[in-house]
């Protein structure tokens, strides 16, 4: 149930009551609202669902998978 | 795109495929909770690449799906009075209520609008302060932040033609109706990665321990589904039933402190109807306090409709609990399709039935 | 597009299109002889009869319609105006034919500002120079505001088609391959972008262009083509397909060689929207017969508007009708016909 893509914050702009985003996802930019993810900041990546950041993506847990496949070994 | 691409890696994938296979040595029957996640098994094809053994049984997490009957007849009401613009997410426009569906009171006349997003609704009703701006707010708990922000912001700016009709519904409650149900067959959960991105796994940790199943949070690729599968199959392998996080890239225990924060303010927890289920103890969220004068059910003079006897032939709600499969219906692709359908989940973007019916008709034929 | 003629109708005079500039009288010669006529200019139009009067040389003709409604009728890379001349000058390309002429008929919506229908005539006239067509015969009419939608186009295209060429469903067997000469999407993400407030790292040149010089050269080069069509409304997906319903061939599509741009990705992932449903102009398939597929990419490569084409898959035997994608991972599933508009989702 949940549309929710990883996009990077290019640029922030501090509302009087908002705290809007540009979020890059591939070629295209979106305003997104990041009052969810309070210390999110340029560079970061954050999952965007309805045009609000959920989460930071934390890149060491990201390659958790990438870890676990080479523990399996094999070709 | 990053941290998406990476994760439909067809090497790595089959790497898993194999892991799993390895791993397993009895059947097993898991749940995938949230359709997104039903969306991408079928999409990619990966149930068909899973080892026999391993059953997949979807799960109720389509919100879409689950909105009651009664709720989308109030909101067809609502679009159709001159006064009203219905603003709703793409995802409901097509969904019947009793009668008909938003998309055709669209083409009746009915001023009806798609957003993508909560706050541009609330944008609409600064551009029309003559107008009465009713919000469509649907969700689980990914997108109840969202819509508690657009409350939080109408108080603020003391927006006075700002209306949201709510069904929002919690996941917990559903996957313990679910495991204490006399006729269960789910042995573990793939439990939805947004929606614990958002709540944390806390609770989940309970439910793992209180119905002995185990419970791994999952994200929405490819490789993401695969490794949580094989968490999951390792856990009921060994016998264990605890609470793990395959998406901890985006998943933390506690959850997201700020999002919850804004949904205790603002929302309180509810009994709920789930379509084709029936009424959950405290499964949904109702407005509160200062919120209270957005809800359009308390703005509006809506009757209190109620829902039609049997949606006949439609079984969407064994569907929906997992206890049958959507080729098991008889209406399947034949009186039931996503252009005249009979239930919810053949029209809805991650319905079970629209699932089957787009990705793997032909294999449901066999 | 540098430098931009000015409008011949006084806009001081008459900003906005009025009922009477359709009326039949002399606003009607105005908008003829000084906007339309000068635009389409040549010596077929300037009789002004109800119809051209044209050669054909003992040949088979290619003959198409099609109308225009597209909102906003002006969006990144192109406008109306461009898609009306070019998408009926590809239909007849899809034929296997040359474009050679062009009917156009405006149904002009009361209000709208003089300086818009200008750009899109002048726009039209420049897409027939670019697409090698003359714009023969036309007629404009204008209805009340509030029954139309700015401006509604509709062309009627002839061509003829290229000797010893035969396209059709009928010729589509198992063991042709199936090339698509151009990256996924890019004209309907141009406008969904657009309308959604998405903007783009790389404006998306609308693909809206004539293909006939890319078929032409395929030929040239002696490729055996059996089907061509151009995948606009519905996307890929509806012409794969109707092709495959028409043919009685199954078809088989790989998603790794699907070409997808970064800017279509990135719309398609936030809306949550499949490519293989989103319209597409200047971008065609080829069925061409079997072991051809990689020459023919080879030669549409030499062309700007080729230069991303791939094979993506092939016609088989098995389930006939159907069209089935082997999908990144290895697995497969259907690529089923598209059930009403494509909506952006949030689930």
């Amino acid at each position: 149930m949940c549309l929710g893509i990883p996009g990077e914050i290019v640029s922030i702009e501090e509302g009087e009551q908002l705290r809007t985003a540009k979020v890059r996802f591939g070629g295209a930019t979106r305003d997104v609202y990041l009052d969810l993810v309070p210390d999110a900041q340029v560079g970061d990546y954050v999952i965007v669902h309805v045009g609000f950041a959920l989460s930071k993506v934390d890149p060491e847990e990201a390659g958790s998978v990438f870890d676990m496949l080479r523990t399996l070994g094999g070709p | 795109m990053r941290y998406l691409d990476e994760y439909r890696d067809g090497k790595a994938a089959r790497k898993l495929l194999d892991a799993i296979a390895d791993a397993t040595t009895r059947p097993w029957a898991i749940m995938e909770v949230c359709g997104s996640q039903t969306h991408c098994f079928l999409k990619y094809g990966i149930d068909r690449m899973l080892p026999e053994q391993v059953a997949l049984i979807h799960g109720p997490g389509c919100p879409v799906c689950v909105t009651p009957v009664e709720i989308i007849d109030q909101a067809i009401s609502l679009a159709s009075r001159p006064d009203v613009i219905l603003v709703s997410y793409g995802d409901m426009l097509r969904v019947p209520g009793s009668a008909k569906d938003l998309l055709s009171v669209k083409a009746e006349g009915g001023d009806v609008r798609m957003v993508y997003s909560p706050l541009d609704a609330l944008k609409l009703a600064r551009e029309h302060p003559d107008r009465k701006v009713v919000f469509f707010a649907i969700g689980f708990e990914t997108t109840a932040p969202a819509n508690a922000m657009a409350a939080v912001v109408a108080e603020r700016e003391g927006i006075d033609n700002f209306f949201m009709l709510t069904s929002h519904v919690l996941v917990p409650p559903a996957l313990e109706a679910i495991a204490s149900a006399p006729d269960n067959r789910v042995q573990g959960f793939l439990a939805p990665g947004h929606v614990c991105t958002v709540t944390g796994y806390v609770d989940y940790e309970r439910l793992a321990e209180r119905y002995r199943m185990p419970i791994v949070v999952s994200g929405f690729e490819p490789l993401d589904l695969l490794q949580a599968t094989y968490m999951l199959v390792q856990q009921l392998e060994a016998g264990r039933h605890e609470a793990e996080n395959q998406y901890s890239r985006s998943v933390k225990r506690e959850g997201n402190p700020q999002a919850l924060a804004i949904m205790d303010n603002v929302f309180e927890v509810v009994d709920h109807g789930w379509r084709g289920i029936g009424v959950i103890p405290k499964s949904g969220l109702r407005l509160k306090g200062a919120y209270a004068r957005f809800d359009a059910t308390r703005a509006f003079d809506l009757e209190a409709t109620t829902a039609p006897a049997t949606e006949s032939v439609c079984i969407a709600g064994l569907v929906l609990r997992g206890i049958r499969k959507p080729v098991d219906c008889p209406a399947f692709g034949s009186d039931c399709t996503p252009e005249h359908c009979l239930g919810a989940p053949m029209v809805s973007s991650e319905g079970a039935c629209a699932a089957y019916y787009h990705y793997a008709r032909q294999e449901a034929a066999r | 597009m540098t430098f931009f003629p000015e409008c011949p109708l006084p806009l001081d005079e008459y900003p906005r299109v009025l009922l009477a500039h359709g009326g039949g009288g002399r606003l009607t010669q105005n908008l003829i002889e000084r906007v339309l006529l000068p635009s389409f200019d040549n010596p077929f139009l300037a009789p002004l009869h109800d119809g051209a009067l044209l050669d054909v040389d003992g040949g088979r003709l290619a003959f198409t319609t099609d109308s225009y409604v597209v909102q906003p009728p002006f969006f990144p890379g192109g406008d109306i105006g461009r898609l009306a001349v070019f998408g009926t000058a590809n239909d007849l390309a899809m034929c296997g034919a040359r474009p050679l002429y062009l009917s156009c008929s405006l149904i002009i919506e009361e209000g709208l500002p003089m300086e818009d229908l200008w750009r899109v005539i002048v726009s039209m006239k420049e897409a027939a120079v670019e697409a090698g067509v003359q714009v023969v015969t036309g007629d404009s009419k204008v209805v009340e505001r509030g029954k139309g939608d700015g401006v509604f186009i509709n062309t009627a295209g002839i061509g003829a088609v290229l000797s010893g060429l035969d396209v059709g469903s009928q010729r589509v067997q198992p063991g042709d391959e199936i090339v698509l000469s151009g990256s996924l999407g890019r004209h309907g993400i141009a406008i969904m972008a657009l309308r959604e407030g998405l903007s783009l790292d790389a404006a998306i040149e609308s693909d809206s262009a004539p293909v006939f010089p890319l078929v032409e050269a395929l030929v040239d080069e002696g490729i055996d083509i059996h089907m061509l069509r151009d995948p606009t409304r519905g996307g890929v997906s509806s012409s794969l397909n109707e092709i495959a319903g028409k043919s009685g061939a199954g078809i088989v599509i790989e998603e790794s060689r699907l070409p997808v741009g970064p800017e279509v990705q990135g719309v398609c992932e936030i809306l949550g929207l499949d490519p293989l449903y989103v319209a597409n102009e200047g971008n065609f398939l080829a069925f061409v017969g079997a072991g051809q597929g990689e020459r023919a990419v080879e030669v549409l490569r030499g062309y700007s508007l080729g230069r991303e084409a791939v094979v993506i898959g092939r016609a088989v035997e098995e389930h006939p009708g159907v069209v089935i994608m082997k999908t990144l991972i290895g697995g497969e599933r259907i690529v089923d016909v598209m059930s009403g508009e494509q909506l952006p989702r949030i689930c």
